[in-house]
């Protein structure tokens, strides 16, 4: 997976990357990661779900508390990382690559602009 | 680190569910020494905790072993739960540190007409080392805490300002020590360094849970009775010429018919099991339990809780998860001891 592509936020710790031409990549942040604890089970969204942007797209549960993981951006699941079934502790070591959750296609690239840059995060869990 | 009751106490050195397997497969180190530790000395000491508590110690044939109880208000419900050693010159009890207060209250209150007198001790620190391979981490610890190893559970040793018992909080073999605030650090230190691992209280919580073991608050508080938090069997009627606080409301309680009682669930679901879950007999009817405390096992890799349920034939029940209903096994109140799995399931 390419790395390289900016990242954006969710101030409620989601991440998004456009890796391919209208297709985010969706995860959670390596502060929520260690927020959370270890991470044991995942619910992902299904191929074919219709996501809103900010809407709930997931559930992440670790053995401290139960957390919904929302949409960056409105668009159509079309990829689940179906690994996090069986090893959900990728999520803890690896939030930002290996853990990602879901890709949705989305209409329009320009939206992602809206989304908090990583400083912009950053700053929002300083609070 | 969180503020706990007033300490700063970390909820996990590193990962949480490695600090779990660490007890369970070598040895965990914990600072418990926000617990609180009460002596009480005085030549009615032995009549006054009679009284006191539901356990009885004269059960305590030696000094330094100790033994699990409940303290009761006057309607028979948990004030709190503890452990009591017989000690040289009275005893000692080892009481929660969020109930501090009350006891406190509740203790001195009673005292009064007794003589016997109640010293806290926060002088002293308490550190568990808990594990398999706890007898192994304190071989150079400047103590005879040796001994220990012909100690069988509950028994202890006092010797050079340090006490320790077979005691502790996750159901493997394994030690409690009291010892002077300044001598703590260096035990800590010297565990560590032998291999000991330290615990925080997150994994404390999933090991005692695995063990069945009752937190105060979760599984127990004053509007519950020990018969409806599996602890019954701490309640000591061998002298029927004992009065203990709460003596003759245990005893109507035992005659009403409609007591629940604690049991262990287990679900093959992924989705964790957590204090306060309503739980169905059946699928579709009214909620007739609840989960006192749940968590995801490091062990069985599965849900677990302990839930409180009317006494039923029902082997299954099912937890109400987010408005899902998820279905679990009923069995015993305790899952694993000793790094093995001892849950039985009801039939």
């Amino acid at each position: 997976m390419s790395s390289d592509n900016e990242v954006r936020y969710l101030s409620s710790h989601e991440w998004g990357r456009i890796d391919e031409d209208g297709i985010l990549t969706v995860g959670i942040s390596e502060h929520a990661q260690d927020l959370l604890g270890d991470i044991v089970f995942v619910e992902l969204p299904d191929i074919g779900d219709m996501l809103e942007a900010e809407g709930e797209s997931a559930i992440v549960e670790s053995v401290k508390a139960a957390s919904d993981v929302y949409s960056p951006l409105t668009g159509e699941v079309i990829e689940i990382n179906e690994k996090l079934i069986d090893e959900p502790e990728i999520i803890n070591n690896s939030p930002l690559e290996d853990g990602w959750f879901f890709k949705i296609k989305i209409d329009d690239d320009h939206q992602f602009k809206g989304l908090l840059t990583e400083e912009e995060y950053n700053d929002t869990c300083e609070d | 680190m969180v503020d706990f009751h007033g300490w700063d106490m970390p909820i996990n050195y590193g990962s949480q569910i490695e600090e779990h397997h660490a007890v369970r497969q070598g040895c965990g180190i914990f600072d418990v020494s926000h617990m609180t530790i009460l002596d009480f000395e005085g030549s009615e000491s032995e009549l006054f905790i009679r009284k006191l508590i539901a356990n009885d110690v004269r059960k305590l044939l030696e000094n330094y072993s100790g033994l699990y109880s409940a303290m009761l208000n006057d309607k028979g419900y948990v004030i709190d739960d503890l452990i009591a050693y017989r000690m040289d010159n009275g005893f000692r009890l080892v009481v929660n540190c969020a109930t501090r207060g009350e006891d406190l209250k509740w203790i001195s209150a009673r005292a009064k007409e007794y003589d016997v007198n109640m010293l806290e001790r926060d002088d002293l620190s308490m550190v568990a080392i808990q594990g398999p391979q706890s007898p192994n981490v304190l071989k150079n610890f400047p103590a005879p805490i040796d001994f220990l190893k012909e100690k069988k559970r509950q028994q202890g040793i006092f010797r050079d300002d340090i006490f320790a018992a077979k005691t502790g909080y996750t159901g493997e073999l394994g030690f409690e020590v009291i010892l002077p605030n300044e001598k703590a650090i260096d035990l800590w230190n010297i565990a560590i360094s032998e291999g000991a691992k330290p615990i925080g209280l997150a994994a404390r919580d999933t090991l005692r849970l695995e063990a069945g073991m009752n937190l105060y608050g979760f599984e127990m508080d004053e509007t519950i009775s020990p018969f409806e938090c599996n602890m019954g069997w701490t309640v000591c009627w061998q002298d029927d010429q004992r009065d203990f606080f709460g003596k003759e409301s245990l005893i109507k309680q035992k005659e009403s018919n409609d007591l629940k009682e604690l049991v262990g669930i287990i679900t093959d679901e992924k989705a964790i099991l957590r204090q306060g879950q309503k739980i169905h007999l059946e699928k579709e009817n009214h909620a007739r339990g609840v989960v006192t405390s749940g968590t995801y096992s490091p062990s069985l890799k599965k849900p677990i809780a302990l839930a409180r349920l009317p006494k039923c034939e029902s082997t299954s029940c099912f937890a109400d998860i987010r408005g899902k209903r998820v279905k679990a096994i009923i069995g015993t109140p305790k899952f694993i001891k000793e790094g093995k799995l001892i849950f039985k399931e009801k039939v």
